[in-house]
């Protein structure tokens, strides 16, 4: 990459670091670079330590990365915090003089203080200036266009009327203005300069999942709120009108899982998105959906847990219950997203799965994946798939109409109020052909199997699992969701480094896709399944499926994984392989 | 089974037995709830609803059976849920003609969260609770509605608790329309059930259905002497007086000469939540065609 420029923006929340971190993404968006953002911040509306963090390259971008270039550090806290990265070839912008440190010198890096307090205190009076001012002076001290931070200066604040804007173009300028002054450029990081905008889109992970769904054919999304899943209700709640649907606000999870249910009954595509204490609420209804056989799509935004946890924290500690969850034996199908592409293409997926095989889809994100920013190439519609349930579509003999009729597939045609002679009466409990309830030996084994038999080829009926790197590999990484990004990062470098490394990125995680991971291992000396969980859980799936034995390695801290601790695990791995004599 | 013949004016014609499905009921002889399925088809018939554009919805026990016992569709969901399922099909297609058959224990217990929440969007669907104070599917327990002292598995020595004043509860939670019926004159539930159907808005009939096997102190006998049609001068648009009537409507369970409202307690006319959403779609210029390629510029950054 011939830029590869990582700015990190931290400090207390509520001073304006998350919206910092917005506007520069908008300018280099603007610019025509590729963007991917990292933003983490607690569970609060105000206060505590509050990071945003922006990666900007010509080419496409695989992970948020492992450190910065430059960080702009509001207050002391970000500076004690972030420290250890400041290592030679880093840039330091701070809060000072009169901020609440200062910095002791670096050898090598380099350091320019702006009085954002001070200047946004003192000079214009309103403290809430200080983000402004610090985006000023990093216009300055970059080269960031100011138009560009005006422009989005103006996007946000045009209905607040044009004093504020004035003000805060003044705050900017103040910035910019201080930096010219005061500091002689020593650093050699610029802003890229402009190119031609490429045919792109931009959304943050949660808003890639609320247009994919549009997108299926979605119109209906029953949800309760809940971090940090609930941005995808605020991006859908506009956006679902002009396609006459409609979102509506449940009193708890179980509502949103019953109404989604009811619609879908009724023929009209429906989801919610949840995390963690939702999922656990929705349990007892998977079975509902599984039993009855009505399509039904949940998105879980994973979060730290367990109980509430850290609401605002990234974990990928729901693989088992969306796999597992639920009294009986109730088939599922989990599918994991890995960027914000991926969350509006698999959504898409998810409808599609959910509507051939009728029973419940999770497609799992997670609380980092849900914030993240990037520009993705815009979609070609034309091109999408939609898949449709089966469903007498006009009257039929209701002699002859058997809802659950047990065909080789598994997968019956559904009625639907307004066809003619379709009525039946879904059911939970175990029901014969024409969903009347039975008890019988016969229809409790043969319906069972029914149910199970319609997802049992789902992995030669759905697209192969992308394979990158060498053949007969000394480490094979499996992984999934928002870890593939860095895993990728990774086996590039080690790569580079002329290490025989392999990765597979599976997207649909249950049903296992065994025969695909048994190929795949069998192709590499050991495999390596990095997730961020304590128990493993992805590798514990593999383990009760295929014959492969993983090494796992877990994380289960709150923040992704770096690439460099996946690429020094790799390294571990291949070393401890080469000391074992042959 | 009947296909239904549609009129012109979209009503059908067909006969209460036609709304009924092959399967036969499997409840205990002398159920109450057998009046209600029938007052159920009378009211379907009467009103002229046509069965493939119906759906019952109920939870889990004795009484949430019903759905099954029918010919329109029907969904027999998961125990406390019958109302958000129900809600979700209204919200989804508000052409359909959504009714819920639960009993005390699904609506007040385990799904207690619902009803208000449905009944303050007043959206437009029928919610009858067999009422017959007791959990009968898991062989006699006490449930929200049972009155203090009725003995149940879980308390031998007699109910403790009070029990909730449903009809209260309805009033103040924002029901348009709250009546209460009695399984012992199937024709007036009947009745009471076609206006609830008619009503346009959340309408609430609280229909009390002996359990014969296991609550041996409200049966029919118990409530024949005791049932008493609200006075046909009461002033059904006025929420203070319902609730007035309310007030008492447990008064007999303490008192001997205390009397058992049947008939229309409260009804109003309020927007129903569909018109409200579709007031939204028509703001944002809602479209089943939508231009998808403008919907994709507003991703762009400008």
């Amino acid at each position: 990459m011939a830029i590869d420029l990582t700015i990190t923006i931290a400090g207390e929340g509520g001073e304006g670091v998350i919206s910092s971190g917005d506007f520069l993404m908008q300018a280099a968006t603007r610019a025509g670079m590729e963007v991917v953002t990292f933003k983490s911040f607690p569970s609060e509306i105000k206060g505590g330590y509050a990071l945003s963090q922006l990666r900007i390259s010509d080419e496409k971008i695989l992970s948020q990365g492992d450190g910065f270039n430059i960080l702009v550090a509001f207050n002391g806290e970000a500076y004690s915090i972030n420290k250890p990265l400041l290592t030679p070839g880093t840039v330091l912008v701070w809060d000072g003089p009169h901020g609440d440190f200062e910095p002791e010198p670096i050898p090598g890096v380099t350091m320019y203080n702006v009085p954002m307090t001070h200047i946004s205190k003192q000079e214009l009076k309103n403290p809430i200036a200080k983000n402004m001012v610090a985006m000023g002076s990093v216009a300055g001290l970059f080269g960031v266009p100011m138009e560009s931070l005006k422009a989005s200066v103006a996007a946000k604040f045009k209905r607040k009327g044009q004093d504020v804007i004035d003000f805060n173009y003044a705050a900017l300028q103040a910035g910019y203005d201080y930096v010219k002054q005061n500091h002689k450029k020593t650093d050699p990081f610029m802003f890229p300069p402009a190119r031609p905008a490429k045919d792109v889109i931009t959304l943050e992970g949660n808003q890639a999942i609320a247009l994919g769904a549009v997108v299926a054919g979605c119109r209906f999304y029953p949800v309760y709120p809940i971090t940090p899943a609930t941005s995808v209700g605020n991006y859908l709640s506009e956006l679902i009108l002009k396609v006459n649907g409609f979102v509506y606000q449940t009193e708890d999870e179980i509502a949103a899982i019953a109404a989604a249910i009811g619609a879908s009954y009724v023929g009209i595509k429906s989801f919610t998105a949840t995390s963690g204490p939702g999922v656990s609420l929705m349990t007892e209804l998977l079975g509902l959906a599984a039993m009855a056989e009505i399509p039904l799509v949940i998105v879980d935004v994973q979060r730290g847990g367990p109980s509430t946890g850290m609401p605002t924290k990234h974990e990928q500690s729901d693989l088992f219950i969306t796999a597992h969850g639920g009294h009986g034996d109730v088939p599922k199908i989990v599918l994991a997203a890995a960027d914000v592409e991926e969350c509006f293409y698999l959504t898409i997926e998810a409808f599609n799965l959910a509507e051939k095989y009728q029973t419940p889809v999770f497609l799992l994100s997670d609380a980092s994946l849900s914030l993240r920013v990037e520009a993705i190439k815009r979609p070609d519609l034309k091109s999408i798939r939609i898949v449709d349930r089966d469903a007498a579509r006009s009257a039929v003999d209701p002699k002859e109409f058997m809802r659950y009729k047990n065909t080789p597939s598994g997968i019956s045609t559904m009625g639907v109020p307004g066809v003619p002679g379709a009525a039946y009466a879904a059911t939970g409990l175990e029901h014969a052909e024409n969903s009347g309830p039975r008890t019988s030996v016969e229809t409790k084994t043969s319906m069972t199997e029914k149910r199970w038999r319609k997802i049992e080829r789902i992995e030669e009926e759905t697209a192969p699992i992308e394979r990158e790197g060498d053949a007969d590999a000394d480490v094979g990484i499996i992984s999934w969701g928002l870890t593939q990004t860095m895993v990728r990062e990774a086996v590039t470098r080690l790569r580079k480094k002329g290490h025989r490394v392999a990765a597979l990125y599976p997207k649909i995680l249950w049903p296992v896709p065994a025969k695909q991971i048994e190929a795949f291992a069998g192709g590499v000396k050991t495999v390596l399944v990095p997730e961020a969980n304590v128990q493993g859980q992805f590798a514990e799936l593999i383990r009760s499926k295929t014959s492969v034995v993983p090494v796992k390695q877990t994380l289960y801290r709150g923040e992704p994984f770096l690439p460099k601790e996946i690429e020094a695990k790799v390294e571990e791995l291949i070393n401890a392989n080469a000391a074992v004599p042959a | 089974m009947t296909t239904a013949v549609t009129t012109a004016a979209g009503a059908v014609k067909l006969k209460p037995k036609e709304y009924r499905s092959a399967i036969e009921p499997t409840w205990c002889p002398g159920c109450g709830d057998y009046a209600v399925t029938a007052a159920i088809c009378n009211a379907l018939s009467a009103n002229g609803v046509d069965p493939d554009n119906a759906v019952i919805v109920s939870g889990i026990g004795c009484s949430s059976r019903l759905p099954l016992w029918m010919r329109t569709f029907g969904f027999h969901s998961a125990h406390g849920r019958a109302i958000p399922v129900a809600v979700g099909m209204k919200v989804s297609r508000p052409e359909l003609t959504i009714a819920v058959t639960i009993g005390d224990g699904d609506a007040f217990a385990i799904g207690g969260n619902h009803i208000p929440n449905a009944a303050r969007r007043n959206i437009d669907m029928t919610l009858i609770v067999m009422d017959n104070g007791v959990y009968g599917l898991t062989k006699n327990q006490n449930s929200p509605t049972s009155r203090e002292g009725l003995p149940g598995s879980l308390m031998p020595f007699g109910n403790i608790d009070a029990p909730i004043n449903v009809l209260a509860f309805l009033l103040t939670y924002g029901a348009t329309f709250v009546a209460q019926a009695f399984a012992g004159n199937p024709k007036l539930t009947g009745e009471i059930i076609g206006k609830a159907m008619a009503h346009k808005g959340f309408s609430y009939v609280n229909v009390l259905s002996p359990c014969p096997t296991f609550n041996k102190v409200d049966t029919f006998e118990y409530y024949r002497p005791r049932v008493q049609d609200i006075p046909a001068d009461h002033d059904t648009g006025d929420l203070l007086k319902a609730i007035g009537i309310a007030e008492h409507a447990l008064d007999h369970q303490k008192n001997p000469e205390g009397k058992v409202p049947i008939g229309l307690l409260y009804q109003t006319q309020k927007p129903v939540f569909a018109e409200k959403v579709d007031a939204l779609k028509a703001k944002y210029k809602g479209s089943d065609t939508p231009d998808w390629e403008k919907i994709l510029d507003g991703y762009k950054s400008h």
